[in-house]
């Protein structure tokens, strides 16, 4: 391994391409142990997801009162919940539900955040202040407080609370994504660029957006993780998904709010959807890790 | 440059807190408010106005029990200023000590095992974490009392409002028992993420400074191991760790809000929940203020004690 790393190395300095960047990526993001195991767990998540109709033994919906939280058995590995629905089924189904939502939320602060972080970094003066000021007082106040009234003003829905958490992570993204292209911006290949009669249009998407990708990966995954939870917690507050959809989140509290007889007959039901979900954070967060240890040379180690 | 965005950050988070007083609130109010953040001027009007439309109603007093909000704001704030001191003391007390051990034994099992822990921490939503301890304390082997802050049994005298406090001034030593006994499913909840939040920036910290020059010198020079981490590294390393835990404690009211609704914890996050569930747009209002507030204070004082840590700094 040493000698090969030397030898590559020689072959650099020698100036003969023998990696390209994205395989020197791939070594880097699969050498790593939790990576894998993050991307192995996410992509059994993201089968359950697109698969849910086909994987899920029965309807998430359907209710068999009289066997109110039956333990795990055979026939319904997870056991019934509250209402006697398969458990399983409503975990797989959920995978649907909060990963999307994870994902929607993700996609929204991802859009906006970076589309305002490429105005903010590349135009600078009064509209980089302007647009970062608004970003400091959407920074300002505590993540959960702030979903929690963007969604009590649009009312509690499971698509307002997707966009509260949206919303809420704009100023990450921005100013990572801002940063990247002020430390981007003046560098030799956009100089020529310039040079060479581009517009700000093309050097902004072939030039400098290219080249801010690595941090806006990183910190759109960890966002990720953060967002999945987030959800989770509006659904526990009432403010996202409602009964019966099965969401991981919701699936939780309808169990414990069910009443104290979950305590001592259904504690299965408050097992599962939490695992659930704590595995999909778990696995996002050790792929963001993976790739930030990848895609940032520095920070390996 | 950082600096003027340090002091943006600071300066604005006032304003919209101003704003949310309401259309109805009077001058003088918005005044006091103002002056007690120590803002005079707002900044992002445009932003300011569209929330003053966005969030209709006034401070003034809450729909559901018709007292003013500031006043159950602070019936309520003992209880949570208990907990999530509480709880930061434990975050702080176990993620230090371990990040600075993660960070000496780089690679060690304990450093591999205290780090996918420290990540698992992160992964888990409060309630989740909530609902468990209540089962396997609470419910199973009984072993820790919930819910609420004291058993029914227990009186104490409110001075402070405060139950630890209070019972020892009272020497009220069951009643202290009670009340620690009580404080610690909710204090564990509560302090999961920003211990596990604190022990990965220590342990990072910690091991960029171990490889400054002047740790090197220190231990060239012959200085014992403990005194480099302790006297040389730590008190660098400190500096983000200190950033960090700041920023927890105020983020901490999300997660209060959570762990008091499980724990029917009388503070002011149960009064988030239960006021967003009662649509009471002055109490919400309230609680938000409450919450920018903190923030700014605690990112206030997180720069004073850089100037302490830091002498380099200077406020």
């Amino acid at each position: 391994m040493a000698e090969a790393q030397i030898q590559q190395d020689e072959a650099v300095s020698l100036g003969v391409e023998t990696r390209s960047r994205r395989q020197d990526f791939l070594r880097a993001f699969f050498s790593n142990r939790l990576a894998i195991f993050g991307t192995a767990i996410m992509g059994v998540f993201i089968l359950m997801a697109v698969f849910a109709p086909y994987v899920a033994p029965y309807s998430p919906l359907q209710q068999h009162l009289p066997q109110k939280f039956a333990g795990p058995s055979f026939a319904h590995p997870f056991g019934q919940d509250e209402l006697g629905r398969d458990i399983l089924s409503r975990v797989i189904y959920g995978a649907r539900i909060s990963l999307t939502a994870g994902l929607a939320a993700v996609a929204l602060a991802t859009t906006v955040g970076t589309i305002v972080g490429l105005a903010a970094g590349y135009l600078g003066r009064w509209p980089d202040s302007m647009l970062m000021r608004l970003m400091d007082v959407l920074l300002a106040f505590p993540s959960i407080l702030l979903a929690i009234v963007i969604v009590s003003i649009l009312g509690p829905s499971l698509a307002n609370a997707m966009l509260a958490v949206g919303i809420v992570f704009i100023p990450q993204i921005a100013r990572v994504v801002r940063s990247a292209v002020i430390s981007v911006r003046e560098r030799d290949y956009i100089e020529a660029e310039r040079a060479l009669g581009a517009g700000d249009a093309q050097i902004v998407l072939s030039g400098i957006l290219p080249n801010s990708m690595a941090p806006l990966i990183v910190q759109a995954t960890l966002t990720l993780a953060t967002a999945i939870l987030d959800v989770a917690a509006l659904s526990f507050l009432g403010l996202g998904a409602r009964a019966p959809t099965p969401e991981w989140g919701a699936m939780l509290t309808d169990a414990f709010r069910s009443g104290f007889g979950v305590f001592l007959q259904g504690q299965h039901a408050i097992i599962f959807p939490g695992v659930a979900i704590a595995l999909a954070v778990l696995s996002v967060n050790f792929i963001g890790d993976g790739l930030r240890d990848a895609l940032d040379p520095r920070r390996r180690g | 440059m950082s600096i003027v965005v340090f002091f943006m950050v600071r300066a604005i988070p006032g304003d919209p807190a101003q704003i949310l007083l309401g259309q109805n609130a009077t001058e003088a109010r918005v005044q006091a408010l103002t002056a007690k953040m120590g803002l005079d001027k707002p900044v992002p009007i445009q932003y300011l106005l569209f929330l003053k439309d966005a969030v209709r109603g006034d401070l003034g007093d809450s729909i559901v029990t018709g007292r003013p909000v500031t006043m159950e704001l602070l019936i309520r704030l003992p209880a949570t200023f208990e907990l999530t001191a509480f709880a930061m003391l434990v975050a702080v007390l176990v993620g230090v000590p371990v990040g600075v051990i993660s960070a000496v034994r780089q690679y060690s099992l304990l450093d591999k095992v205290t780090s996918v822990l420290a990540l698992t921490g992160i992964s888990m939503p409060i309630f989740w974490l909530a609902m468990i301890l209540v089962v396997i304390f609470g419910v199973n082997l009984e072993l820790l009392p919930f819910p609420g802050r004291l058993g029914a049994n227990t009186a104490i005298t409110s001075i402070t409002g405060i139950v630890l406090v209070d019972s020892l001034l009272t020497l009220n030593f069951a009643g202290f028992w009670d009340g620690l006994l009580h404080l610690i499913m909710p204090a564990i909840a509560l302090g999961t993420i920003p211990m596990a939040v604190v022990m990965r920036m220590t342990r990072s910290s910690m091991l960029e400074v171990m490889n400054e020059d002047y740790v090197r010198t220190a231990r060239a020079k012959g200085v014992v191991p403990w005194r480099v981490v302790f006297k040389h590294a730590l008190r660098n390393a400190m500096l983000p760790t200190v950033t960090v835990i700041g920023l927890q404690v105020g983020l901490l009211m999300g997660g209060a809000i959570i762990t008091e609704t499980i724990f029917s914890w009388p503070g002011i996050g149960l009064y988030a929940y239960q006021s967003v569930s009662g649509r009471d747009y002055a109490s919400i209002q309230g609680v938000v203020l409450y919450g920018a507030l903190l923030f700014v204070l605690v990112n206030l004082l997180v720069d004073i004690l850089y100037a302490v840590l830091d002498p380099r700094v200077r406020l």
